[in-house]
């Protein structure tokens, strides 16, 4: 992949020390691991499957007979069984509001009320992730505003992990006309 | 296969039970268990105990050990939601299989405050993705399952409030049920919302408990059971998820439980019009009202009419097609382990006019259905007929 192979040069010439998060036994993450260490100071993706470079996304895990993965460390197809016939896919930063809930009580430190939303992308994927820019209030007062919302992809950051990294997460907001 | 019948059962209150064990909550239902059928532990043949949060800690032999050790064969099953009824299944398989004539089942919990479920957690909490990338909280994922309802048909809020408003209404004639305060639609909607569409009436409690059954052949039924008619097991159906569209990011509860349902209709030779009473998945008052579909008790994206009809209402209260007579999940509690045993208690207790279902018995009830699904997924129906 062209854009993985700049983004592991790049990671060459500024990497101090590689010390990688995501395990090389796992030999779809590989690539991205190495990706991902710009720097030992560097962001890191909070999930395998979001990219930060060249610019934030998704990947997805696309098995030949046309189904897609997010989030997947299948060994062979869910929907068809078939093995080892994987191939990753970038997906889209555009996509539509399938449904979302809307959170008031959760573990102590996250903050709430916030929308977990449910987001269709074009190619047939569906992931789940907060819905931002968009009142929780409003949602519940009237949902039908938020179904098939047009939304686009966005990143922020949303802390730092044990060696000081800042994690970025990936979310929604209503998509810009 | 042989023919399956439940000879006995037992239960015990759903609640909290800080000073007690889970053997010693699962022993208690059993022993009930056991003498209702008139047997005692030396009868029992075979043994299979669900239990959740201590699945690798031999709760069944531990049960032994409190109701006695004789040596017989023990497996622990777990199953999410679905342990107890998992658990249930495996008793009833060993005795269709024809190995063995007695075999006792117990679901058995003990979650105490625990608070709420799902979501992750576990290493570098930076990289803990609950409320950063949505939410894997049990009350979202039901949330999120009404609200699909919501965008397909045009439920309202009113109707997931009023499933709730009804079960804690049956929960008030139910001795066995963790709560049994009755509540107004105000009051299911006026209460603090946990995820929307569910308010703090429409979740089911933490707590804990614990249900058994002994199971028997017919050969040994003619034998033990003197003349008390007992329900036979007529359909016994275990299922897991399909592959569908948006599972992975939005666990489907539907399918498995519309698979398993027609399954056993089949098995069983009955129609949903036959059910003399059904206990079925409220988790959430979402979910019961997704499963009405789900099992057929209505057509496709009908529930909301079905609820404004008195679908799901006990007829003593004027209502039709009786669901969660027991109280439900959302009463009478889920202490997850015990939740798949107790549904067929109850459902045991109204095809045998049994004292424990005094207060609400459906009459003449002939068909009764009993319903559990577990997040991952994992869904049990089972048909009994008398």
């Amino acid at each position: 992949m062209g854009n993985n192979s700049a983004a592991t040069a790049h990671a060459c010439v500024r990497a101090t020390s590689i010390a990688p998060r995501y395990t090389d036994t796992e030999e779809t993450f590989v690539d991205m691991a190495q990706e991902t260490q710009t720097t030992d100071q560097g962001p890191r993706p909070i999930v395998p499957f979001l990219r930060l470079h060249p610019k934030p996304h998704l990947v997805g895990k696309k098995c030949r007979c046309g189904a897609i993965f997010v989030d997947s460390r299948a060994v062979a197809c869910a929907k068809c069984g078939a093995d080892g016939q994987f191939t990753e896919t970038r997906l889209s930063n555009h996509g539509k509001v399938y449904v979302f809930s809307v959170v008031h009580q959760s573990f102590p430190g996250i903050k709430t009320p916030y929308i977990s939303a449910i987001v269709d992308l074009p190619e047939g994927a569906t992931v789940r992730a907060n819905l931002v820019d968009v009142s929780p209030e409003e949602a519940e007062k009237d949902p039908n505003k938020v179904f098939g919302m047009p939304v686009e992809f966005t990143t922020s950051v949303a802390g730092k992990d044990r060696e000081g990294h800042d994690v970025i997460v990936f979310s929604y907001r209503p998509a810009k006309a | 296969m042989s023919n399956v019948y439940v000879l006995g059962t037992g239960m015990i209150k759903f609640g909290r039970y800080p000073e007690k064990t889970v053997p010693e909550l699962g022993g208690e239902a059993a022993v009930l268990a056991m003498k209702d059928a008139g047997l005692n532990i030396k009868d029992i043949e075979f043994f299979a105990c669900g239990n959740l949060f201590q699945a690798s800690m031999m709760v069944g032999q531990r049960i032994m050990q409190q109701i006695g050790q004789t040596g017989i064969p023990v497996v622990n099953v777990s199953n999410a939601c679905a342990t107890g009824s998992t658990a249930f299944r495996e008793a009833y398989m060993a005795i269709a299989s024809g190995l063995y004539d007695i075999a006792l089942a117990v679901g058995v919990e003990q979650m105490g405050k625990q608070g709420l479920l799902g979501g992750t957690g576990g290493g570098d909490p930076a990289y803990s993705t609950e409320g950063k990338l949505g939410s894997g909280l049990m009350p979202a994922v039901f949330g999120q399952a009404g609200v699909e309802h919501m965008r397909k048909y045009g439920t309202k809020l009113e109707h997931f409030a009023k499933i709730s408003v009804k079960s804690h209404q049956h929960a008030t004639k139910n001795p066995f049920s963790q709560y049994r305060n009755a509540l107004t639609l105000e009051d299911v909607l006026n209460a603090r919302m946990i995820c929307y569409p569910n308010t703090l009436y429409m979740c089911c409690p933490t707590g804990d408990g614990a249900a058994a059954a002994v199971l028997v052949s017919e050969r040994k039924l003619k034998e033990l059971a003197g003349g008390r008619k007992r329900p036979r097991v007529a359909a016994s159906v275990l299922t897991s998820d399909p592959w569908t569209e948006r599972d992975l990011a939005m666990p489907d509860v539907s399918t498995l439980t519309r698979s398993a349902a027609k399954k056993a209709y089949e098995q069983a030779g009955v129609e949903p019009k036959d059910l003399s009473l059904t206990e079925l998945h409220d988790c959430f008052a979402t979910a019961e009202l997704i499963h009405y579909e789900n099992l057929f008790l209505c057509g496709e994206g009908e529930a909301g009419k079905f609820i404004e009809e008195g679908g799901g209402v006990h007829p003593d209260l004027g209502g039709k097609a009786p669901v969660n007579v027991s109280g439900g999940l959302l009463s009478k509690g889920h202490p997850l382990g015990a939740t798949g045993v107790a549904n067929i208690c109850e459902v045991v207790w109204h095809l045998t006019e049994d004292p424990r279902a005094k207060e609400r018995q459906i009459p003449n009830a002939k068909v009764g259905l009993a319903h559990v699904i577990g997040l991952g997924s994992a869904c049990t129906i089972h048909i009994l007929t008398i």
